[in-house]
């Protein structure tokens, strides 16, 4: 789980890019491109390196029409999974 | 022939020159001279075809990338077509001044080679007295200005003791990363095979120290291992299949689909000096002999592993069995296993520590 207060951050070398040739949208970062689906993106899209997890689900909750109950762990489980690989932080 | 998809990934061999001369080099034997390597001009117009063709992903690389002058030009066109820009170095020809515009050109990431854990190690190995002392003062300052940095270090049977101190340093200098790889045999390797190649004991024992070391730095240091493919059952997807992901450019502009594929002789190569990228990677008769798999032969024609690993690595198949279409000799169902694990435990046996460096471009 992640706390609510907790910022989840993009570090330097890690960017998201729109690949043109496949039409998509991928994270480059270090020897790692990582294609994301369209849950992926928008929950990248609400990373800004400001924005506390407990507003990025909720922001995404309202977005998308979801109980954040129903959101959160999906929203974590993602963010953690990445951040073991060192692509995102959690500070 | 089923569809060709477009690359990901791209390495420029901007230069064979090095300050450098480690005797595990994977730069050919025969080296390219500096007034043969391709232009400023030229690179520029490659990474933008290659970010039209697909690619997201540029390494650039050498020999040392830092001997060109134009470094920071490259790094800057690289990053204006849209590449994710990273920079494979020795470390050496990178002042503190020159890594302040690389980092305003826009370098995403930088790997930095070890070669070994001391200055008595690592300059010995790397045939560049000061070597070490130059290389962790450049450590210094990529920290300082905070490119994020993988290091990269090939072991063999000379520094493979000295795996859990590379490992202790990554995380000194902050890494993100490390990628350490048992020295694969071709080239320059070829030649000290007998100096370099590990015992089936050492490999295992690396394996035991990635795995432990993976566990306890979770969250903080990444490491990849590439161990040695002479002591598997089957072997590695070569290039994640020839030419379907990836692509090298010699310094001279030649494109190739591995580094090594210019020892099998009979194939024609193309080059970006007088084509288009583009045209290189769908047409040239190099990219297209290996690709799929209407090329094998038995026993990989009928075996249910041939999606999976593709039959393996066509060069190590041209240099131990002959045949470039034949299985990769690692593999168990190849005629040639036997062979190549022998070939492996007498280089191992070898009694001389001693190498043969590479010689400058
Ligand atoms: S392996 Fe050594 S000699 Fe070859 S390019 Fe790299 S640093 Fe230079
Ligand atoms: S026979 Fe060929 S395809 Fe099958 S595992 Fe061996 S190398 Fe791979």
């Amino acid at each position: 789980m992640i706390a609510d207060g907790a910022i989840p951050i993009v570090p330097r070398g890690v960017r998201l890019h729109q690949d043109r040739a496949r039409n998509r949208w991928v994270l480059l970062a270090p020897e790692k491109t990582i294609a994301l689906d369209q849950i992926g993106y928008a929950i990248l899209s609400e990373v800004d390196n400001r924005s506390e997890f407990g507003e990025i689900v909720s922001r995404l909750a309202s977005k998308y029409e979801a109980p954040v109950e129903q959101i959160r762990p999906d929203v974590a489980g993602f963010i953690n999974t990445l951040a073991a690989r060192r692509i995102l932080e959690v500070i | 022939m089923t569809q060709v998809p477009p690359p990901m990934a791209m390495l420029a061999e901007l230069t064979h020159r090095c300050p450098l001369s480690c005797p595990y080099c994977s730069n050919p034997l025969e080296l390219e001279a500096r007034s043969r390597e391709l232009t400023t001009e030229q690179w520029l117009r490659v990474f933008r075809e290659a970010a039209d063709l697909g690619v997201l992903q540029l390494h650039l690389s050498g020999g040392e990338p830092a001997t060109r002058r134009d470094l920071v030009d490259l790094v800057k066109g690289a990053r204006e077509a849209g590449l994710y820009t990273n920079l494979i170095t020795s470390g050496i020809g990178l002042t503190r001044a020159r890594l302040d515009e690389l980092d305003a050109a826009g370098l995403d990431h930088i790997q930095l080679s070890l070669q070994g854990m001391d200055a008595e190690t690592a300059d010995r190995i790397g045939g560049y007295r000061g070597g070490f002392e130059r290389k962790m003062q450049v450590a210094g300052w990529i920290k300082d200005i905070g490119f994020p940095l993988t290091l990269n270090c090939v072991l063999h049977r000379q520094n493979l003791h000295q795996l859990p101190r590379a490992i202790e340093m990554a995380v000194e200098m902050g890494a993100r990363r490390i990628e350490v790889a048992i020295v694969q045999f071709y080239g320059w390797a070829m030649l000290n095979r007998n100096a370099l190649m590990p015992t089936r004991e050492q490999a295992r024992e690396a394996e035991m120290i990635v795995a432990e070391a993976r566990e306890r730095l979770k969250g903080t240091l990444v490491i990849d291992f590439v161990p040695a493919d002479y002591h598997g059952d089957y072997p590695k997807r070569c290039m994640n299949g020839w030419g379907s992901v990836g692509l090298n450019i010699t310094p001279e502009g030649t494109v190739l689909p591995c580094h090594a594929a210019q020892t099998i002789k009979h194939l024609e190569f193309w080059s970006v000096a007088d084509r288009s990228l583009s045209e290189v990677w769908y047409d040239s008769p190099a990219f297209n002999a290996y690709r799929g798999t209407d090329w094998m032969k038995e026993p990989c024609r009928s075996c249910e592993h041939k999606l999976k690993d593709l039959g393996g690595c066509r060069c190590q198949a041209l240099a131990i069995s002959g045949d470039p279409a034949a299985a990769d000799p690692v593999c168990v169902k190849s005629p040639d296993h036997g062979k190549l694990q022998e070939m492996a435990m007498q280089f191992s046996d070898g009694e001389s520590d001693e190498l043969t460096y590479r010689t400058p471009a």
